[in-house]
């Protein structure tokens, strides 16, 4: 029977059906952090148990530390107390941690796929909604509750429902300035942020498989903000070059023999999807976020609607008061105060360079706050080797130390409340960076151009250099 | 877990949709290390102002409202998977939410910590919502054997729940049981399980 790359992965590990409609599934990777896992690792003392394979576990402390000074103690007490917890319980149970001051420390979807951890045909979770990252790799990867971090600590399993199945499809070619993050907003202003519910969703078409993987992983990564329980691309040429000599990656023969194998996975031509969508890249232009989800993308040449054009007038009026912004404003010129580039959406080394190639040789606006936080201590080096650092510098880009940031604003690293922030991270909820915090995301091009202009612009309006990535 | 079997209740109603899990418990009060404690701060930015003084506009703190059920707009619990937003409903005194539409990983918390989620048509979620802003004092009967939502007027609808799951409700277990005790089917599926 013909099968889609979802369902070729999900049967290779399936241990049983079981009645009533759920399946035991064998989970490969686990990664964990301080914020999902403490109250997991109590749970598995209290049944006075340990933890079954504990060498299919990877920690790392990401929401909560700092971005400055990381060799210093964290300044805020329950962030220490969490980032503690987890170097004590990876210690008592005998998990590796690449903790703070760990030349591997970094968000865990971005040192994964670095470390060569992720890799194709897994099944991969963590306590964290936006491990549909890893599906980038095509992988099963999505987020999990603490509960269920318990239940993949004591068996290595998890009982699941299985999803359904949707592909989106995107032929075409790319406009020039047009990235990774734009896409995946355009894809979820045209769904909605429930319009993926219940579905594990397959990207395809030669927009995505002309892509590299870090852009794969942008697009992979921002699958949960329409609901769906992952993203995955199926694995080719571009991701075993990915993979190929990474720290755990397997090598020489062994890599050729998991070579053959990966060329396997890919949704076979006769399979069906419960769901599919189309949509040309040609349509896709730069896009920002007017609202307080991350459905409301619109063109960034674009005006926010008016309530007669959209499903819940009541959501936009609640939505733009709270950004403070009027039905039918045109966003081009609006001016913004802070600009944030990171997170596990757009922390990678390409984003690092995407930015740096276009504020080479400018200046930030002067009322303009910069921050650029890397995705790990290693996209950190490789900037500073490549000289990223010093252009970033250069433009008053302040390059901070690695961690999720100002995504969602655990650590000190907030977004003071009415003001503008736009934002290369994933979500634009309410007070997200911060209580009473105006989010609008964008791509980190887009963000670029915003930091030197000072306001929302176009960034195809600008000199684009072309890029050597 | 707590067994959940019939729960009549007066409820409070949240019209509004797409509530995501950064509003339910905003991330920088999730920096505890144990289960409780979250319901003092479930819908804090909704609920207080920036001062902490009580948002008398928000239903919480709206005297006429109270019961052990929550009635939310569509598409509820989306965003983050923090299971934080299932504890911090449940510290509060919910039993049970009634939408018309879960985010997935929501949905699943919520029914691994005895929180039970209710989905009805948008139609029915709209006549509980009215009645409920109506008539406060209004009781809704939640019967999970028989799968239903039964009103004060008689008007009822019925729910799905996936089988298993609904046995997990009924009995207080939760999947870790289940699955330690399969534990040699998983040491067998180790065995002929290739990684790469």
């Amino acid at each position: 029977m013909p099968k889609t790359l979802f369902e070729k992965v999900w049967d290779q590990h399936v241990v049983e059906e079981v009645k009533g409609g759920q399946e035991i599934l064998y989970i490969d990777r686990h990664f964990i952090h301080e914020v999902t896992s403490p109250q997991a690792f109590s749970g598995i003392r209290d049944r006075g148990i340990d933890i079954f394979r504990k060498e299919k576990i990877v920690a790392t402390a990401d929401h909560n530390v700092p971005t400055k000074n990381q060799h210093l103690p964290i300044k805020d007490a329950l962030s220490k107390l969490q980032v503690d917890a987890l170097k004590q319980n990876c210690e008592d149970f005998g998990i590796e941690l690449y903790g703070l001051g760990h030349p591997y420390q970094g968000i865990v979807h971005v040192i994964g796929p670095e470390l060569g951890v992720t890799k194709p045909g897994m099944t991969i979770v963590c306590g964290d909604s936006h491990t549909s990252t890893h599906g980038a790799f095509g992988a099963i990867a999505f987020g999990i509750g603490t509960s269920q971090v318990e239940q993949v600590m004591a068996t290595q399993c998890l009982l699941l429902e299985r999803p359904k199945t949707m592909r989106i499809t995107i032929n075409g070619e790319l406009g020039e300035g047009i990235y990774a993050k734009d896409i995946i907003l355009y894809i979820i202003s045209k769904l909605g942020t429930g319009g993926g519910t219940g579905h594990f969703v397959e990207y395809a078409g030669t927009a995505i498989w002309g892509l590299s993987m870090e852009a794969r992983m942008t697009i992979c990564n921002m699958s949960i903000e329409m609901g769906a329980r992952g993203g995955m691309i199926a694995p080719d040429e571009t991701t075993f070059e990915y993979v190929k000599g990474r720290e755990f990656a397997p090598k020489g023969e062994k890599f050729d023999e998991a070579v053959e194998y990966w060329k396997t996975l890919f949704t076979d031509d006769e399979a069906v999807f419960d769901a599919e969508y189309n949509f040309r890249a040609e349509d896709i232009e730069p896009m920002i976020t007017y609202g307080t989800n991350p459905g409301t993308g619109i063109k960034v040449t674009g005006n926010v609607p008016m309530s007669d054009e959209v499903e819940n007038p009541e959501g936009l009026k609640k939505s733009l008061e709270y950004m403070g912004l009027e039905e039918g404003e045109k966003l081009q010129g609006k001016k913004i105060d802070h600009v944030f580039i990171g997170s596990c959406t757009n922390s990678r080394i390409e984003d690092l360079r995407i930015v740096a190639n276009y504020v080479k040789g400018k200046k930030k606006a002067g009322h303009v706050n910069a921050m650029i936080v890397p995705g790990s201590k290693q996209v950190q080096q490789q900037a500073q080797k490549e000289g990223i650092d010093k252009i970033l510098a250069k433009a008053g880009f302040e390059l901070r130390q690695s961690g999720c940031s100002a995504c969602l604003g655990m650590n000190e690293d907030k977004i003071p409340k009415g003001e503008y922030c736009v934002s290369t991270s994933n979500r634009n909820f309410e007070g997200r960076q911060g209580p009473g915090a105006r989010t609008m995301l964008v791509s980190p091009l887009t963000a670029a151009a915003i930091a030197i202009e000072g306001k929302i612009v176009d960034p195809r309006k600008f000199e684009l250099n072309k890029l050597a990535v | 877990m707590e067994k959940f079997r019939v729960l009549k209740s007066t409820a409070v109603p949240l019209p509004e949709e797409d509530v995501d899990t950064d509003q339910i418990i905003p991330a920088r009060f999730l920096k505890s290390t144990t289960k409780e404690g979250f319901g003092e701060n479930l819908f804090r930015d909704w609920r207080y102002d920036s001062e902490g003084n009580p948002n008398e506009n928000f239903v919480l703190n709206n005297e006429k409202h109270s019961g052990k059920i929550l009635v939310a707009g569509r598409n509820f619990g989306c965003g983050s998977s923090r299971e934080h937003a299932a504890w911090a409903l449940a510290d509060y005194g919910f039993k049970a939410v009634i939408s018309s539409y879960y985010a997935d990983i929501f949905k699943g918390n919520a029914l691994n910590n005895g929180l039970l989620p209710v989905q009805v048509s948008d139609d029915f979620l709209q006549k509980i919502l009215k009645e409920v802003q109506k008539k406060p004092s209004t009781p809704i009967i939640i019967d999970l054997p028989e799968q239903t939502v039964l009103l004060e007027d008689g008007s009822s609808e019925s729910f799905e729940i996936n089988e298993y799951k609904k046995m997990c409700m009924l009995n207080g277990y939760d999947d870790i049981d289940y699955l330690l005790s399969q534990k040699d089917k998983i040491k067998a599926f180790e065995q002929q399980h290739v990684e790469y």
